[in-house]
């Protein structure tokens, strides 16, 4: 068994998050690889209780009542070998009026043959906030499965943001479903970017439900395909409350023999609430181009540009 | 008057099945500011687009030269890199992208110094726009004069502003006019694609333009007689109904 700090410094080093983690003594973090937690911090205010199961981790995490978190707390998910299986489950509690802003680190920088299963059950107090700021790395060739489902409970004034993001690596496949219920003045934003090539596969099912009173609610999804590339979005937004709103936009540039598809669903069953959607899917705008292509860009180095700025 | 840098010879195109230049020829001088003005649907835009040889308005007849070069089918990176760009009328936004990336990317030198500089000139703080993002945030009237920065660093030899004055303020437009003038100190040279007399003003000379076709060209203050009197009479539908459709000039 090799040594756990050498470990930890791996996968902290790979997540690129090893000298913001150790520079820091207010930063507090859970590190995981595959199925055994190998770094381990809290800070005062927050409860983390991780369990060891036989392909995963389950995670009880808690920010009491009234603490704010200033520093960002990160997770660490990942695996070094090229094969294996990691489920987290994580059961997150905010409590009333805390907040905390959470960097989920999931590296694997070798994937071959690797599954990373989330189930999260989220539950944001009154007047809490909760961001939860997913980046994944993976390895070159893709050769992962990631499947994060969520399910997420806004109570009153809560706000909840995530923002899905592939910093390096291929997708694989990537199959992404959160599901948020939004009461009075809660405020949901979710964002997902990211890019695919070769036979990547990505799908994003992402729900909010407005059932209280000026709740708000925004669905954001921005994908770049190539190659043999395949991307649905399945964004549904619903507002049963007065003054709820919301706004679904979901943007795909396609080349090559990529597919994509986009099925917003909005509905409102409340005639003071309002909801609308915006979807474009398809080539790089031909106006943007040849605007860079009149500075003297290539055509690849303009397709390059835009979408560098669309997952930005 | 001087060398041409840009030549059209007799140049005609036809988009859906609809001639929309008819036989344009044309001599552009170097380091001159040339106005091409005209109503609506005139052709302006679309003699502009051509000379950048934008997608679309590549299959024509007669021949462009650039700098006696023959451009005819390149593509527009092709031209650019010549040293021919051009400004929309409407600029393009882009999700996500910063403004700084937009213009290190039009920039020739890359230098960053360079682009605060011109980006404080046209009378907009660096350091609140670099890190915005080029989108619908910003109004058209600052999407405007972030192209015309783009147009500065990009150090063209032969610059194209489509109707540069649209969508801007009074003030903002002093700024227009006067990197159009620092356009032209630094040699470069200019086409206004323009209906505005404001902009007109801004000329050498000009051509005046309808229907797709050339109808005059001269200095400025010939050309702007016309707009005084709304134009010249022509059979075009333009025109309005009681002037007779006999072309003087």
């Amino acid at each position: 068994m090799e040594d756990k700090s050498i470990l930890v410094a791996e996968l902290l080093e790979a997540s690129r998050i090893h000298t913001r983690i150790h520079d820091d003594p207010e930063v507090a973090y859970l590190v995981v690889l595959r199925n055994e937690v190998i770094g381990l911090k809290a800070v005062p205010g927050i409860e983390v209780v991780p369990r060891e199961e036989t392909d995963g981790v389950d995670i009880h995490f808690t920010v009491q009542e009234g603490v704010q978190i200033s520093k960002p707390v990160y997770l660490c998910f990942g695996m070094l070998s090229a094969e294996g299986k990691q489920h987290i489950k994580l059961n997150v509690s905010i409590q009333k009026n805390a907040r905390v802003n959470i960097f989920a680190h999931c590296t694997f920088p070798n994937s071959g043959g690797i599954v990373h299963r989330m189930d999260a059950d989220i539950e944001i107090q009154e007047h809490a906030r909760y961001s939860y700021y997913e980046r994944h790395i993976h390895g070159p060739d893709g050769g992962i499965e990631v499947v994060p489902r969520a399910k997420v409970i806004l109570n009153e004034g809560a706000y909840f943001k995530t923002e899905f993001e592939l910093l390096r690596g291929r997708v694989g496949l990537i199959d992404i479903d959160y599901d948020c219920r939004c009461r009075a003045h809660s405020v949901l934003e979710m964002l997902a970017r990211i890019s695919g090539r070769g036979d990547d596969t990505i799908k994003i099912r992402e729900s909010g439900h407005l059932d209280g009173e000026y709740a708000r609610g925004v669905l954001t999804t921005k994908i770049a395909i190539r190659d043999k590339a395949t991307a649905e979005v399945y964004n549904t937004l619903t507002a049963s409350a007065p003054y709820a709103r919301g706004h679904v936009d979901c943007k795909e540039i396609v080349q090559d023999q990529a597919r994509a598809k986009a099925v917003p669903i909005i509905e409102v069953r409340n005639s003071k609430a309002h909801i609308t959607h915006e979807a474009a899917l398809g080539s790089v705008d031909t106006k943007q181009l040849q605007t860079l292509m009149s500075r003297g860009l290539s055509e690849d180095e303009g397709v390059e540009l835009i979408i560098k700025g669309l997952l930005s | 008057m001087g060398m041409e840098i840009l030549q059209l010879k007799d140049v005609s195109l036809t988009l859906n099945e609809n001639l929309i230049l008819r036989n344009i020829t044309l001599d552009i001088w170097q380091g001159y500011v040339h106005a091409v003005s005209g109503p609506n649907g005139a052709g302006k835009s679309t003699l502009a687009s051509t000379i950048m040889g934008l997608e679309g308005y590549r299959d024509i007849s007669g021949s462009i030269l650039f700098n006696g070069e023959n451009i005819d089918g390149l593509a527009v990176d092709e031209r650019a890199r010549r040293g021919i760009t051009m400004a929309w009328q409407e600029p393009a936004r882009y999700e996500g992208l910063l403004v700084k990336d937009f213009l290190l990317a039009s920039s020739r030198s890359k230098d960053l110094a360079l682009i605060r500089d011109t980006v404080s000139s046209l009378g907009m703080n660096p350091d609140t726009y670099l890190g915005r993002a080029l989108d619908k945030t910003l109004s058209g009237g600052e999407r405007k004069k972030i192209e015309l920065a783009s147009i500065l660093v990009n150090e063209a030899r032969l610059v194209l502003l489509d109707e540069p004055d649209s969508g801007i303020d009074v003030e903002s437009l002093e700024r227009i006019f006067e990197a159009i003038g620092l356009l032209k100190k630094r040699g470069t040279t200019v086409i206004l694609i323009t209906h505005s007399l404001a902009v007109l003003q801004q000329a050498d000379h000009a051509f005046l333009m309808c229907h797709g076709e050339i109808l005059d060209k001269g200095k400025k203050d010939k050309i702007i007689r016309y707009f005084e009197n709304k134009c010249i009479p022509c059979g075009h539908k333009n025109i309005p109904d009681e002037w007779e459709p006999v072309r003087g000039r």
